[in-house]
């Protein structure tokens, strides 16, 4: 039994002279929520496709659950739920009949009523499909992705266009999902969802990887503080690892007050942000983290 | 691993659901039902209450007989082509097509629910046009069981070769919006040219030659020969119903359709690859 979920090596997806995959390794253990995070066009969404059998790969080895998902069958497919990017648009049926009829393809789905509930649509299970919300919809998809009790659950970019507080309502969602051993693969160009839900981040531009940590390891790269003020009319600022002892010498040489002084700690923002800038600059994998499932 | 293949849903029972989705979805369509079922009618009422009592030259087949076998016939061609084409397209468009290959149904399961649920609604549709024809412009039903023999292989290759050319024609289709202004023009075109707007044998020769060619014609022919008395052969353009040449015609249809149709189907938008 092997302990990955997703294996990937040395991935390549090529659009005529476009790279949008351009070299990627990854591999995410079991029971594991990884967020692959990165800005529009990044690669994220081809990553993830390939991974769920919608797009061959021009070159490279991909194994999901064990097998390679270009072509892979039946069997393969009652393990893993999708949810795409795109939201479901018309349907005739209510979010109950689209989920009785969705959990009849597999050999052990959850229980349909629970799953509405467990989406939050208890209100709408019976509602014609044309009044539910965009949210709504999202949330269905959701349902439908975890309807046949799947081991491995794609979403990709599943609270784009959310409000914030339907965003953390998401959240919570998926939380509840992570309990039960089921590995998550999910993308976004959120840094706060990503940081939020998942156990490692990916970060990827240009379709290579840039980092590959936990939430907590991209935080300590932010170890330079930023020290701002100004003197005889002029804006100063200092990107320093010591800020007090820089502090000091500056109060010691100045007196009365300093204009405008402030200390600013970058934000994980401003990590991913600078990573990214420079995705050229491919990450030297230097703090790979193991997760245990 | 604990996964219980005992319990793994059956094929039949997976196509089966496909089905009742498929039904619940045809029916809830109200572009679907108007098509389908009010268009046929209303064209039925309006031709038969126009020209429907004439009786056809040197026959005593009035417009009425002759032109309910021809809305059969395109009835079936409506139903299992140009309506299936553009559903599947549509589908395809909006992504609920790769939404499905995700999950494990299997194609064939898929395939199996669309073609019986084009199979049901095209019965009820041709029960309605004979309901019709009967109730109010005075057609009679065939009584010989050979007519129904008959017409029970026609309808069957014709909505073979509808469905496949159908399901083969989405594929090839840029997306929906062009079908529909592809489709239509085309369909129009064989219905004048393939005896069921008009006599067929008033049809110029050069566009009979055209006619022909395709299964409308032959499906239109066919139908003929189970709503029209045998004598009427007299006034087809060969003096008979050419049983064999039609189910050639449509046999071959058919085997083109699978053939394209397996080859080229897509799950997903051609411009998502």
């Amino acid at each position: 039994m092997n302990d990955a979920a997703i294996e990937i090596v040395d991935l390549h997806k090529h659009y005529g002279d476009k790279h949008a995959v351009d070299g990627l390794d990854l591999t995410i253990a079991r029971g594991e929520v990884f967020a692959l995070l990165g800005p529009n066009g990044a690669g994220k969404s081809t990553t993830v496709e390939i991974l769920e059998g919608f797009r061959a790969r021009t070159s490279g080895d991909v194994r999901v659950l064990g097998k390679d998902p270009h072509g892979a069958g039946r069997e393969w497919r009652e393990r893993i739920g999708i949810m795409l990017q795109t939201t479901s648009g018309r349907s005739f049926l209510s979010a109950r009949e689209a989920l009785t009829h969705a959990s009849r393809l597999y050999p052990n789905p959850r229980n349909v009523d629970e799953t509405i509930a467990a989406v939050g649509l208890e209100d709408k299970a019976n509602a014609k499909p044309q009044t539910l919300s965009g949210g709504q919809r999202r949330r269905l998809d959701v349902a439908l992705a975890i309807i046949g009790s799947p081991e491995l659950i794609f979403l990709d970019e599943p609270t784009t266009g959310f409000d914030p507080e339907a965003r953390r309502q998401f959240w919570r969602l998926i939380e509840a999902l992570r309990g039960d051993g089921t590995t998550i693969l999910l993308t976004t160009h959120y840094l706060d969802e990503a940081e939020y839900l998942a156990d490692r981040i990916g970060i990827i531009a240009d379709g290579r990887r840039v980092a590959l940590d936990t939430p907590a390891g991209l935080r300590s790269r932010a170890d330079d503080s930023v020290i701002t003020w100004t003197e005889s009319g002029v804006t100063q600022s200092e990107a320093t690892s010591e800020p007090s002892t820089f502090l000091r010498a500056l109060l010691s040489r100045t007196t009365g007050e300093v204009e405008d002084l402030a200390v600013t700690r970058p934000s994980l923002e401003d990590v991913y942000l600078g990573l990214v800038a420079d995705g050229h600059a491919v990450d030297v994998p230097t703090e790979e983290i193991e997760v245990s499932p | 691993m604990t996964t219980t293949a005992v319990s793994r849903p059956t094929w039949g029972a997976i196509a089966f659901d496909r089905l009742k989705v498929e039904l619940k979805e045809f029916s809830r369509s109200r572009e679907q039902m108007i098509f389908i079922f009010a268009f046929p009618l209303i064209f039925m009422v309006l031709f038969g209450s126009m020209l429907g009592g004439q009786v056809l030259d040197g026959t005593d087949v009035t417009f009425a007989q002759y032109f309910l076998a021809g809305m059969i016939a395109t009835g079936i061609i409506n139903t299992g082509f140009q309506s299936l084409a553009l559903s599947i397209s549509i589908d395809r468009d909006e992504d609920a097509l790769k939404r499905l290959h995700g999950t494990p149904l299997p194609a064939t399961a898929y395939f199996v629910g669309k073609i019986a649920q084009v199979l049901l609604v095209s019965v009820v549709q041709i029960a309605a046009l004979v309901i019709v024809g009967v109730a109010f412009f005075g057609v009679s039903l065939p009584t010989h069981a050979s007519s129904w023999a008959t017409f029970a292989w026609v309808f069957l290759l014709g909505t073979g070769a509808s469905t496949t050319l159908g399901i083969a024609v989405s594929s090839l289709l840029r997306n929906a919006k062009a079908g529909s202004a592809i489709l239509t023009p085309v369909i129009l075109f064989l219905q004048f040219v393939s005896g069921v707007f008009f006599v067929y044998s008033q049809v110029p020769s050069w566009l009979q030659h055209i006619a022909e060619l395709f299964p409308l014609k032959w499906l239109a022919q066919g139908m003929r020969s189970v709503f029209l008395p045998d004598s009427f052969t007299a006034a087809e353009v060969r003096l008979s119903w050419e049983h064999g040449t039609a189910a050639a015609v449509l046999a071959a249809w058919f085997a083109i359709g699978l053939v394209v149709a397996v080859r080229t189907f897509r799950w997903q938008r051609s411009d998502d690859r």
